[in-house]
């Protein structure tokens, strides 16, 4: 099996904002989007829906910013991640990212990020619109395609094949 | 924790405001939003209170599982005394307002008095801001939360505001969250409107703790596994709940032409297979997986390329079979404007059907409507009326007063048409085959109304047993029931436990297409108990809720009986003892209701619910559920 990344399609999210909460919970026992590690960002005036979250980048700003060394990949998961024993809270990597997607937690004075759930992401669970989706990378092509396809061919069966 | 959210008492006339974290003794006799709205609407607003007075009381609460891991636990509940029918003023409505509420720290407000000058609530982590509204007033819908969310720079914000209909005191004015969600019902739009309330804006980042997180996530799953599983919440998914429209208009079940006829032919492209030419997507409320509405833009004529939301199948009523119109812009258009001037659609509909009805009738003349031809099907004399009664142009004028007020400015001649109860109007539904419906919009605590207790699965001629396996839990119920829509016998239970189920998810702030009311097999009060449990700890049976519910069923009761509601307002207009359907299925045509079997159903109804024949809470039932309060003279 290859490995596995987290994408999103705002063509399909409706906005309900389920994967923020059970993000939350998951990681802290509470609902609270501002802890969420994944954040649909709204265009209400438009009907645009957005789920950001982070994006695990290979070369990722964060990594790179921090004094300590506290955040690392794991490659077996393609996953970036924080060391909680070595991170002394400076905040250099929440401002690093260009995604806003490392986090500070005001009240416990920590940054935090989207963890992949370790391998069972709790939003792609919920979410019944795939809106969020957690699919072999070497896959993905094939997924997108199939769906770009399915809506051509749509059109190719409705008005013959030209 | 879930249940550390505050109850702040905000008085708009002395800008004083104060908070007060709620006793856990009201959770246990009233769980939260709608029923413990009901408590405080009860104690707190004077006898006989001028309904658009300062002294009236305006609640606005979220439920007890608002923003927790219970599905589509998203609703926001607003209750006041009703400018529109004297009695109790109730309305609720989906969206995100409610959760933020929650993580701006506060469950509950109770407002009174009246701005000097319009205003609007901010409310931020446990803060209370009465700020100048002055530049929102005249502002639409769209446009209010629009300009708060730039005043207050966070797109995050959340806001529930009032329209022109609102500012304009339109006896059915609602409040309104996002492009669509609206606390409908009762006029609860044009109390805050009186009180020069504009808006109530939050924005929290206070955490809610959920009490053992790891087994409510798994719980939620299995219930969210368990409404996205049945049929219905399938085809809401993918079609909205204009699909309700389309069935029941074959069947022979909505009202058209006011109530001339109970069907619309030719529907085609008002049903909502239609809807896809339009919509962009469909919308989901807060944690809803059933996402039950459309993101649309309007495609052609003066509104073209505006954006909005819905249309449920109460606007493909309103704008389409009452009026006598098929036109699917009609219908994309009225309800964009309903919603952005902050009006009930149903009331909206209804009252429009009305005065055609009139028109047709020659009661009402173009001398009274200031030159509109009011002809059945006349689109753009539609989608004007609309104006004129959000503005209060000429007969908009009178329509905007509401059914009773509007009839005694026009004349008692206009009274027999009229199809509403308790002041309120009717949605687009004919109860006329379906006794069982019908007894539910006579009895509802707030006027004609199929959210307070419709028993809609009773339209499904189920097997005995699915209907056994529903009704006669939680206490035990052993009378009869009936499968067959067109009888009488065991219905007033249905509507009796319908009512007591609405009743406990408005109060955990629930929505009810995630309980017993289109499917069978969706949650309820065992379901409840356990989603309760995990996210608060508070431990409830399943019949402990059904007394809760009870409870503050009663007291709603209680309150109308006060109010001056007699046994004559749970009654029906004659029209549906003495005109038969024309048309539908023959199920549903040549019915009416009959009177005798009405009374007893009624009997039955007010038996069930521990009140004696004139509909008076018993002694013994007060005792029962706790009430302290002095019964009030009948
Ligand atoms: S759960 Fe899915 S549909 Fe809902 S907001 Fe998140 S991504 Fe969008
Ligand atoms: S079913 Fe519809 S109204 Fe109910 S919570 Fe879901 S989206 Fe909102």
């Amino acid at each position: 099996m290859g490995k596995k990344i987290l994408i999103t399609d705002p063509e399909k999210c409706t906005g309900c904002r389920l994967c923020e909460i059970v993000c939350s919970v998951k990681h802290d026992g509470v609902s609270n989007p501002a802890l969420a590690r994944i954040h649909v960002v709204k265009w209400d005036n438009e009907g645009f829906y957005l789920p950001m979250r982070c994006q695990q980048c290979r070369e990722a700003p964060c990594l790179a910013v921090c004094p300590k060394g506290a955040i690392s990949r794991n490659e077996a998961l393609d996953c970036v991640q924080i060391d909680y024993e070595r991170c002394i809270g400076c905040k250099l990597c929440v401002q690093a990212c260009p995604f806003g997607a490392m986090g500070w937690d005001a009240e416990r004075g920590r940054v935090f990020k989207c963890d992949l759930c370790q391998g069972d992401p709790q939003c792609v669970r919920f979410c019944d619109m795939k809106a969020v989706d957690y699919v072999e990378a070497d896959r993905l092509g094939c997924v997108r395609m199939r769906e770009a396809g399915e809506q051509y061919s749509a059109l190719l069966r409705r008005f013959g094949r030209g | 924790m879930a249940l550390n959210r505050k109850i702040a008492f905000i008085d708009l006339t002395t800008g004083q405001t104060r908070t007060e974290p709620i006793p856990l003794d009201w959770r246990r006799k009233y769980i939260g939003g709608r029923g413990l709205d009901a408590y405080l609407l009860y104690t707190h607003c004077p006898a006989q209170a001028d309904p658009l007075g300062p002294e009236n009381v305006l609640l606005i609460s979220a439920g007890l599982l608002v923003g927790t891991l219970a599905s589509a636990s998203a609703r926001t509940h607003i209750m006041a005394k009703s400018p529109l029918t004297g009695l109790l003023g109730s309305a609720n409505m989906g969206g995100f307002f409610a959760p933020e509420l929650r993580w701006a720290g506060f469950d509950h407000l109770v407002i009174r008095g009246r701005a000097e000058k319009p205003v609007y609530l901010y409310l931020h982590n446990g803060e209370i801001e009465i700020r100048r509204a002055e530049n929102l007033w005249g502002a639409g819908v769209y446009d209010t939360q629009d300009l708060l969310r730039r005043e207050l720079n966070d797109p995050e914000t959340q806001i529930l505001c009032i329209g022109q209909a609102g500012e304009n005191l339109v006896r059915f004015a609602n409040v309104m969250t996002g492009r669509k969600n609206a606390g409908g019902r009762t006029g609860m739009g044009a109390v805050m409107g009186a009180k020069n309330l504009k808006a109530v804006a939050c924005r929290g980042t206070q955490s809610i703790a959920i009490r053992y997180p790891q087994e409510a996530l798994e719980y939620n799953k299995q219930i969210i596994d368990q409404v996205v599983s049945t049929k219905v919440s399938q085809i809401m998914q993918r079609w909205g709940t204009g699909f309700i429209f389309g069935v029941t208009n074959t069947t022979g079940l909505v009202r058209c032409r006011n109530f001339q006829y109970n069907q619309l032919p030719n529907s085609e492209d008002i049903e909502c297979e239609n809807l896809d030419k339009v919509s962009i997507g469909l919308d989901g409320c807060f944690g809803c997986q059933v996402h039950c509405r459309h993101r649309y833009i309007i495609p052609e004529g003066p509104y073209a390329g505006t954006y909005a939301q819905g249309p449920e199948y109460t606007s493909q009523g309103a704008f389409g079979a009452e009026v006598g119109c098929r036109s699917l812009n009609t219908v994309l258009v009225g309800n964009h404007l309903v919603n952005d001037y902050g009006m009930d659609t149903l009331e909206v509909g209804s009252m429009m059907a009305w005065a055609m009805e009139l028109f047709e009738k020659g009661i009402l003349t173009e001398k009274d409507t200031g030159g509109l031809r009011l002809a059945w099907g006349d689109d753009e004399a539609v989608i004007e009326l609309v104006k004129r009664i959000a503005f209060r142009r000429d007969i908009g004028d009178i329509l905007a007063e509401g059914p009773l007020r509007a009839a005694e400015r026009i004349g008692p001649q206009s009274l027999p048409y009229l199809i509403h109860v308790k002041g309120m109007s009717n949605l687009h539904s004919d109860e006329r085959p379906t006794p069982a419906l019908a007894l539910n919009i006579a009895v509802s605590s707030r006027g004609a109304d199929h959210l307070r207790g419709r028993p809609a699965i009773d339209l499904y001629n189920l097997p005995l047993p699915v209907l056994e396996r529903v009704y006669r839990n939680p206490d035990g119920y052993t009378g009869p029931l009936t499968n067959r829509y067109s009888e009488y016998e065991g219905k007033p239970r249905m509507v009796q436990w319908q009512e007591l189920v609405y009743m406990a998810v408005d109060s955990l702030g629930v929505c009810k297409y995630h309980t017993v009311f289109l499917s069978p097999n969706h949650p309820q009060f065992q379901e409840f108990a356990r989603l309760i449990y995990l996210n608060t700890g508070l431990e409830f049976g399943e019949k402990e809720i059904w007394d809760i519910a009870e409870r503050c069923y009663t007291i709603e009761r209680l309150f109308n009986l006060r109010e001056g509601m007699t046994r004559k307002d749970d009654w029906l207009p004659d029209r549906y003892f003495d005109e038969p359907t024309r048309l539908g299925l023959p199920v549903a045509r040549g019915k009416c209701i009959d009177r005798e079997k009405f009374r007893a159903m009624l009997d039955e109804y007010y038996r069930l619910h521990g009140w004696d024949e004139n509909g008076v809470p018993t002694p013994e039932t007060l005792a029962r559920l706790g009430i302290a309060e002095p019964k009030p003279a009948a």
